[in-house]
Order: C-alpha cells, then sequence, then structure tokens
C-alpha cells in the first residue's frame, strides 16, 4: 500500500510583477488503488497542481508538503521524484527532436530500474504497448513527439505510463484535444494501469467526458488553487449539469 | 551585350554583401576588419593566410578511390579555366594564385559509385596552400569525402562543378589539431536537374570559410548541412552564399553548432541572392547554435536579397540559446538524469545533420566526437 500525501501546497510563480500565488492550500490524499479526479475550470490552477508535483523549474512551492511513501518529494530534483515512483503525462508532451522514442524509451526505463531492460523481451515490450494504444512499431524509429498529431502525443504519453508502469501517476487533461475513438483507447490503457490494483492515479480534467470510460473514487472540484468541493462521482455528474458557475462565485465571495 | 546579362551584372554590383571575383590578388587588399567580409572574422589569426609565403607546401593527401575516379594535376591555366568562379577573398585569391598543387578529382560521366571516394589531408604543421577541382560529369552519381586531420596552417580554393542530372554527396570534416588555421573558399556549381548535398563538418582549429553556390541550369537542387562544435578560444566561420541564378531551383541550408568555454566564437553567415530569373524557385536556411557555458559567442546572420516575387518560397531562421528547459523537463520527468537528458538533446541536435552523412564510418565517428565533447561539459554547466 502506498501514498501520495499533498498538505497545504501553496505554489507560486515569478511573474514581472513579482511572485503570483497560484495553490493557496492543496491537501489531497492518494492511496494505492485509488482515481482521484480533479475537475475545475480554466485558470484555477489544476495544471499548476501537476507540474509542480513533478518538480516543474517554473513553480516555486512556499509551503507544505507532497510524500510519496513517507519521503518528501519537493525537495528532490524531477528525475529524482520520477524515480521515486511519480509519472506525470503531460497536457502539451515536449519535442525532442533527433531522440528517437525507442531510444527514449530504453533511456527511461534504464534510469528508473538503474540497469538496462533485457534486450529481446524489452523491444516485445515496446511493440506491445505501442500497438495496445495504435501505433505502429515504425513509432520507435520517430524523434519523441516532434511531427506526432495531437492525438498521437496523448497516446505516446499513455504508451509510457504502461511501459514504465510508476506507483503514481497523474494524467494532466490526457482527455483534452481527443477525439472519442482515441480517447477509449487511451481510457483503456489507463484503465489496464489501474486494474493492477496497486497504483494511485491523479486524473486532471476539465470535462466529464473522460470519467464515462475511466471510474474514478473520488472526484474534487478545483477552483481558485484549492479543492472547493469533494465527493464521489455523482459530483462529477452535478458538475456535468450545472457546471463551475456555482464555485467560482463562491470563490469570489471568499476572496 | 544583352539586356539580361547587363541585368545580372547590375544585379551582383548591387549585391553589396559581395565582393566582385577576381584571380589578382592585389584585387583584394589586405583586410582591417572593418569591411563587411571580414568584420566577425578575428583578422589577426588568419595573418598568415594573407600574406604570400615562402615555403609553402601541401597537406601530406592520400586517396582511396578506383577507376573510373582519376586525380590528375593541372596548371594554374586550367585550375583557371575549369574554376566555377574567381575568388572573391584575399586568402582563396592567394591560395590559387600560390599554390604549388593543382589537382583535378574527375568523375566521368553517367559513372555510378557504389563506395565513398575518400580524401584524407594530412597537415605537417607548416603553411600550406591547394587549389583543387572536383568535377561530376553529367548524370555521374557519387560520394566524395574530405578529411582533414593533423596540424596546418593551411588555405584552399575548392571548386566543385556537378553536371546535369549528376547526383552529389560532398561531405568534408575539418578535424584538424590544435593550433591549426584553415581557411579559403568552396565554390560549388549545381547543373541542370542535378541534385548536390554538401555537408561541412567543422571541429578543430581556427575555421574561416567562404562557402558560395550557384546553378548551370534550371532544376538544379542543392542541399547544404553543417555541424560545428567550438572550444574555448577557437574561431569557427562559415560563410553561405547561395545564389539563385536560375529558375525552378532550390536550396536548402541547416547548419547546427554547439559552443563551449571562453571565447569560443562561431559565426554563420546565409546569404541567398534571389535574381530576376530565378522565378519559381525556394530556398530555407537555418543556423542553431546551442550554447553550453558562459563566455561563448555566436553570430548569426542570415540574409536575404530578393530580386523577384515569383518564386515558390524563400524563409530563414536563426536561434541561438542554452538548453531548452521544456525539452530537459520532458526527458527528466520519465527518470532521466539531468546529465542523461543533456547528452540526449545535444545527441538529438546533431543527430538530424549526422544522419544525413551516409557514411557510416563518418556517422560512428561524429557520434563519438559529440559524445566527448559533452564528456567535457559533464553534470554541471
Amino acid at each position: 500500500m502506498s501514498t501520495l500525501d499533498i498538505k497545504n501546497l501553496h505554489v507560486s510563480v515569478e511573474t514581472e510583477d513579482g511572485p503570483k500565488p497560484i495553490l493557496k492550500g492543496v491537501d489531497l490524499t492518494i492511496h494505492s488503488g485509488e482515481v482521484h479526479a480533479i475537475m475545475g475550470p480554466n485558470g484555477s490552477g489544476k495544471s499548476t497542481l501537476a507540474y509542480s508535483i513533478a518538480g516543474h523549474p517554473k513553480y516555486t512551492i512556499t509551503d507544505g508538503s507532497v510524500t510519496l511513501d513517507g519521503v518528501e518529494l519537493t525537495t528532490l530534483s524531477v528525475d529524482q521524484r520520477a524515480r521515486a515512483g511519480l509519472f506525470l503525462a503531460m497536457q502539451y508532451p515536449v519535442e525532442v527532436p533527433g531522440v528517437s522514442v525507442s531510444n527514449f524509451l530504453r533511456t527511461a526505463k534504464t534510469a528508473l530500474d538503474g540497469e538496462a531492460p533485457k534486450v529481446r523481451t524489452w523491444v516485445k515490450d515496446v511493440n506491445a504497448a505501442l500497438a495496445k494504444m495504435q501505433l505502429d512499431s515504425s513509432f520507435g524509429a520517430r524523434s519523441v513527439n516532434e511531427g506526432f498529431s495531437g492525438g498521437e502525443k496523448k497516446r505516446h504519453e499513455i504508451a509510457q505510463l504502461e511501459l514504465l508502469n510508476p506507483r503514481f501517476a497523474i494524467l494532466d487533461e490526457t482527455d483534452s484535444g481527443l477525439d472519442i475513438d482515441a480517447l477509449k483507447v487511451v481510457s483503456e490503457g489507463v484503465n489496464r494501469y489501474t486494474a493492477q490494483g496497486d497504483r494511485g492515479l491523479l486524473l486532471i480534467t476539465h470535462y466529464t467526458r473522460i470519467l464515462r470510460y475511466i471510474d474514478p473514487t473520488f472526484v474534487h472540484v478545483f477552483v481558485d488553487g484549492r479543492i472547493a468541493e469533494q465527493g464521489g462521482k455523482e459530483l462529477a455528474d452535478q458538475l456535468e449539469a450545472e457546471g463551475y458557475d456555482k464555485y467560482v462565485r463562491a470563490s469570489r465571495v471568499s476572496a | 551585350m544583352s539586356v539580361d546579362t547587363l541585368s545580372a551584372a547590375i544585379e551582383t554590383v548591387e549585391s553589396h554583401l559581395h565582393p566582385t571575383p577576381s584571380w589578382n590578388v592585389d584585387d583584394h587588399p589586405m583586410p582591417t576588419g572593418r569591411e563587411e567580409i571580414w568584420r566577425f572574422s578575428p583578422v589577426k589569426r588568419f595573418r598568415a593566410l594573407l600574406s604570400p609565403s615562402d615555403d609553402l607546401g601541401t597537406l601530406d593527401w592520400s586517396g582511396q578511390f578506383s577507376a573510373p575516379v582519376t586525380v590528375t594535376s593541372l596548371t594554374a591555366d586550367e585550375a583557371r579555366a575549369l574554376a566555377v568562379e574567381a575568388p572573391v577573398d584575399r586568402v582563396s585569391s592567394l591560395a590559387a594564385e600560390q599554390t604549388v598543387h593543382r589537382t583535378h578529382i574527375s568523375i566521368p560521366a553517367n559513372a555510378e559509385l557504389s563506395e565513398p571516394v575518400v580524401f584524407t589531408a594530412t597537415g605537417v604543421d607548416g603553411r600550406a596552400s591547394d587549389h583543387y577541382v572536383l568535377s561530376v560529369g553529367n548524370f555521374a552519381r557519387a560520394t566524395v569525402v574530405v578529411k582533414f586531420e593533423g596540424r596546418a596552417t593551411y588555405s584552399e580554393k575548392l571548386d566543385v562543378i556537378v553536371g546535369d542530372g549528376a547526383s552529389l554527396n560532398l561531405i568534408t570534416v575539418q578535424d584538424w589539431a590544435d593550433g591549426s588555421v584553415h581557411g579559403g573558399q568552396r565554390s560549388i556549381r549545381v547543373g541542370r536537374d542535378a541534385q548536390v548535398k554538401a555537408i561541412t563538418v567543422s571541429i578543430g582549429g581556427d575555421i574561416r570559410l567562404q562557402e558560395n553556390a550557384r546553378f548551370a541550369g534550371p532544376g538544379g537542387s542543392l542541399q547544404q548541412f553543417g555541424l560545428y562544435l567550438v572550444d574555448a578560444g577557437q574561431h569557427i566561420e562559415h560563410r553561405l552564399f547561395v545564389d539563385h541564378n536560375e529558375p525552378h531551383t532550390s536550396s536548402n541550408v541547416d547548419y547546427r553548432g554547439a559552443l563551449q568555454g571562453r571565447g569560443a566564437h562561431s559565426v554563420w553567415i546565409g546569404d541567398v541572392l534571389i535574381r530576376k530569373v530565378a522565378e519559381g524557385i525556394e530556398t530555407y536556411e537555418s543556423n542553431k547554435n546551442l550554447v553550453l557555458t558562459d563566455g561563448c559567442q555566436a553570430d548569426s546572420v542570415p540574409n536575404l536579397e530578393i530580386e523577384t516575387g515569383e518564386i515558390a518560397g524563400a524563409g530563414h531562421s536563426s536561434t541561438t540559446g542554452r538548453f531548452d528547459d521544456e525539452q530537459l523537463f520532458y526527458l527528466r520527468s520519465r527518470g532521466i538524469s539531468e546529465a542523461e537528458a543533456r547528452r540526449l538533446v545535444v545527441h538529438g541536435f546533431f543527430n538530424d545533420i549526422i544522419r544525413r552523412i551516409g557514411v557510416p564510418d563518418i556517422e560512428d565517428h561524429l557520434r563519438e566526437i559529440v559524445e566527448n565533447e559533452l564528456a567535457i561539459v559533464g553534470d554541471g554547466r
């Protein structure tokens, strides 16, 4: 049993007018075996939460902590956090020209395991993971994310999720920009990952659509840098019907 | 003189960036460093190439080729008659004037070479010059490699004549020992419907190369790729000039370099002239510099002179910067250490050029060199 524990997390970004607070005290505990959906309007800080947990240099943690099985992540480097068991599927995966997908995946696997994967089974595993995402094996020879369609980028992120199989994964709007077929393929991959039973998932999304395919254990409404409401799947249905207006207005009143 | 050639002549003069070519050394006065073509160059370091020498030798050349390729000597007159153009600067005019070594490498028409033709030119200290001509006959296909090694103070004039419908893959590697100086002019003429890929790799020594290209008829295609690694105190300069003097021709230039160490200085000039006659042409020039440490300077000057709007496309781009934080973050978020992530990014950066070489030995060698260079940067900046 693993636990990702976010406590009183405050995060700001540097702007021309000085530091601007984005996260204003986030508390969230995720146990392995659970799927937590974070939903919120644009600009509420959902992506900041994802990126600051992963250690993006743009974000400064001003208060609070993030621990993975008691290990403080916020003092670790980006790659140390990944090696501690954290994975972030990005909303806008970055192009790395000249670095092939297969070289990238092998290097990542080697870094995570501390040893190179066995050549024969590894190639099979890679091709299988790609095939499950409906990416053919020639995909391995392409440069990472370069010239990929929006859908290919997202499917490539989930292929990595399955292949690298981290203890905890954060999916940052993986569903945005996907057509319904790609959304199903991606959701099936995520469900295979969570079906192992001992993995934790934080699913950040703007839309309820993906929750038709991925069953959340908990749903959190994220507004103005903090969690405004928590509930079960029924909360997603309510958001689907009513939108975020109620929460946005409430946060304005309290601010 | 017809109106057409008259207007062409006027255009050349108006292309103020380019001095009038001349075989006469006196037409190229000793530069002060304030001239347009010398303003980025440390003239002092190239001084030895700017004055006549009493003790002029040549490099130690060895060649790996077989019939039907021939290598023959030329007289000064023959070399001039064959040349694509006259020298455009003092270094190349002196090289042509003074050299004791004028050579013609000839690949006859219709020859299809399955193996690359490889020349290795080794410096044995001291001053050396060459004027050599590479000609590729109509419809011939060849890969030619010229590798420069050892230590030398060297100037060259190279003329490359590519016949109609021919295909040439020309790779030059400047891999000199420290303390070497290499200057000169290379001029390529691309025949009608010919395809030329020229790859210039500059790694060791202070280097200043004028790389000119023009076309002998419509339909020609020119690709120029460059890779350079500049260390502390080193100067590497590539001055490209593509003269679109024929319609429906295309050019694509992509030069990439990495700089590290105090005083590392790179210069890339990418001039393109699109003449009035050059309708339907397409050109793109790109230069990218990766600055690995403090104290480096990368000068990058793309320049388009356009005399007709009736073209398929013309563009250029230039970027100079440190590592892309987003790329490093993406790789590191998968557990890859910072040092390893930097390695991957630099390899990727250069691999786009290296993979186009098409000669496995050289590709492997360059990947190794890139690797060694990075070992110096190591974990930190």
